[in-house]
């Protein structure tokens, strides 16, 4: 019998780190987005805050489908 | 030659059923959470699912890989092993899907191999070391490794988002679950559709129709590809409702979490050449995203019914393998036979699943006690 514990912990670190870095960019997107009801908003300061927010968001989500593009060369070259 | 065209007649069918089963029993691996959270409508869901699937069955360039992946000894098997193992795993999905269990097709299609292998050719063309590292490692590693990995990405999501109003991080997740659930089904296409491409093309050549180490014909992969696909729209309601419902009480967040975790690891692990079940991931990563948020029931009740179902696969469609290989053993009368018995019993399965059907509609409830006994194996 004939266990391959490299592969296995490569499979476990890999995903590990995969899903780690798209969730958590994902969520910082998330967060990061700016609220829609723009509730105590208004002037410049805040008009600026918006605009770094939405940056950010979208980095973050740019991030995640760069993860994703990624994932689907794996699937598709096989 | 007239015995011979019967039977191969009769294997192409009992693989595209195999194939269809296949499908409908893996539509809540990339769509349960995505329904459960409403990220999609169920019937949206299954037929995105349905067409990735045939889109992954045509993607990859991979060749179909030899059906027994070295578990059992090619050069022993016949076309009436085949047809019995196909029947064995074909009985098993179904009186899972009854019992709303989401149990590894694969493991099915191995476990009935190897038990009509058995009985055809004996114990020496099964393969014991390659069972066990083949099918028992993974099927013990891929769920804990899924769940550790959804478990911590959980706790992350959660973490990060806890100042952002609910709504709003529900809505961005369950756009996030768009995606995530379409990698999850596109990936699937690309690994079990070939499975059934490999089962007919070994038939064909078995034959003399193909020639040695031929590749699928375009048939054989329009046909596979569409009786997958075809399957997965018809969507195993009963599956998606324990895995996306009865499990645990999914989020959005979760739901992401848990199919990004599939879909890493399922990737991880077919790129460095493991193996593993995708059903069996998937389940692990909605156990894990069920544990991973504070304050989420996890029903330890149905992850024990599942894990049950998991240890009794391969046993359960070797033994119905083995009997068939006995029976269609005896010539063209028993082949005929155990198809008589087959579609006999997959009608009579059917026929049970309406006592308490599961539809698209009702997917999302779970009435506590007639979910207790639909989920009891009739076993």
């Amino acid at each position: 019998m004939d266990i391959h514990w490299a592969a296995l912990g490569g499979v476990f670190g890999v995903s590990l780190g995969i899903t780690l870095l798209t969730v958590v960019l994902f969520s910082l997107g998330v967060a990061a987005q700016p609220r829609d009801d723009g509730a105590g908003h208004g002037g410049a300061r805040s008009h600026g805050a918006h605009r770094t927010a939405t940056a950010t968001a979208v980095l973050c989500f740019c991030a995640c489908l760069a993860v994703a593009v990624y994932g689907l060369t794996l699937i598709i070259g096989g | 030659m007239g015995t011979v065209s019967f039977l191969l007649v009769v294997v192409v069918l009992t693989a595209l059923a195999f194939d269809f089963t296949n499908g409908f029993h893996d539509t809540a691996n990339s769509m349960a959470t995505s329904i459960a959270t409403g990220a999609l409508r169920p019937r949206v869901a299954v037929a995105l699912a349905g067409a990735l699937n045939l889109a992954g069955a045509f993607l990859s360039t991979a060749v179909a890989k030899t059906i027994s992946g070295g578990i059992v000894d090619d050069a022993k098997v016949s076309l009436v092993m085949i047809f019995a193992g196909l029947v064995g795993a074909l009985l098993w999905n179904l009186l899972t899907w009854l019992a709303g269990l989401p149990s590894s097709s694969s493991h099915a299609l191995f476990g009935g191999l190897i038990g009509a292998v058995w009985v055809g050719a004996g114990g020496s063309a099964v393969q014991f070391g390659a069972v066990v590292e083949m099918i028992l490692i993974p099927a013990v590693v891929s769920p804990l490794v899924a769940c550790v990995v959804a478990l911590l990405a959980t706790y992350f999501a959660y973490v990060i988002t806890r100042r952002t109003a609910p709504d709003q991080a529900r809505r961005g997740f369950r756009r996030g679950q768009v995606g995530s659930a379409s990698l999850v089904a596109l990936a699937h296409g690309t690994n079990d559709a070939q499975k059934t491409m490999g089962v007919i093309t070994l038939a064909l050549i078995s034959t003399g129709a193909l020639a040695h180490d031929s590749a699928p014909p375009w048939w054989v992969v329009l046909i596979s590809g569409m009786a997958i696909a075809l399957g997965t729209y018809t969507g195993g309601w009963r599956i998606i409702r324990t895995m996306g419902k009865g499990l645990t009480d999914i989020e959005a967040p979760q739901g992401f979490a848990a199919e990004t975790s599939a879909t890493a690891v399922i990737l991880a692990s077919s790129h460095m050449g493991f193996p593993l079940s995708t059903t069996q991931v998937c389940t692990g990563s909605i156990l894990g995203a069920g544990l991973g948020r504070r304050l989420a029931q996890v029903r330890w009740g149905v992850a024990g019914r599942i894990a049950l179902s998991w240890l009794l696969t391969l046993p359960a469609a070797a033994a119905v393998g083995g009997a068939a290989a006995w029976t269609a053993g005896h010539g063209t009368a028993g082949v005929a036979l155990v198809a008589a018995v087959a579609a006999a019993a997959a009608a009579g399965f059917w026929a049970l699943s309406r006592h308490r059907p599961v539809t698209p509609d009702n997917v999302n409830e779970l009435p506590a006690r007639s979910a207790e006994r639909v989920e009891q194996p009739a076993v």
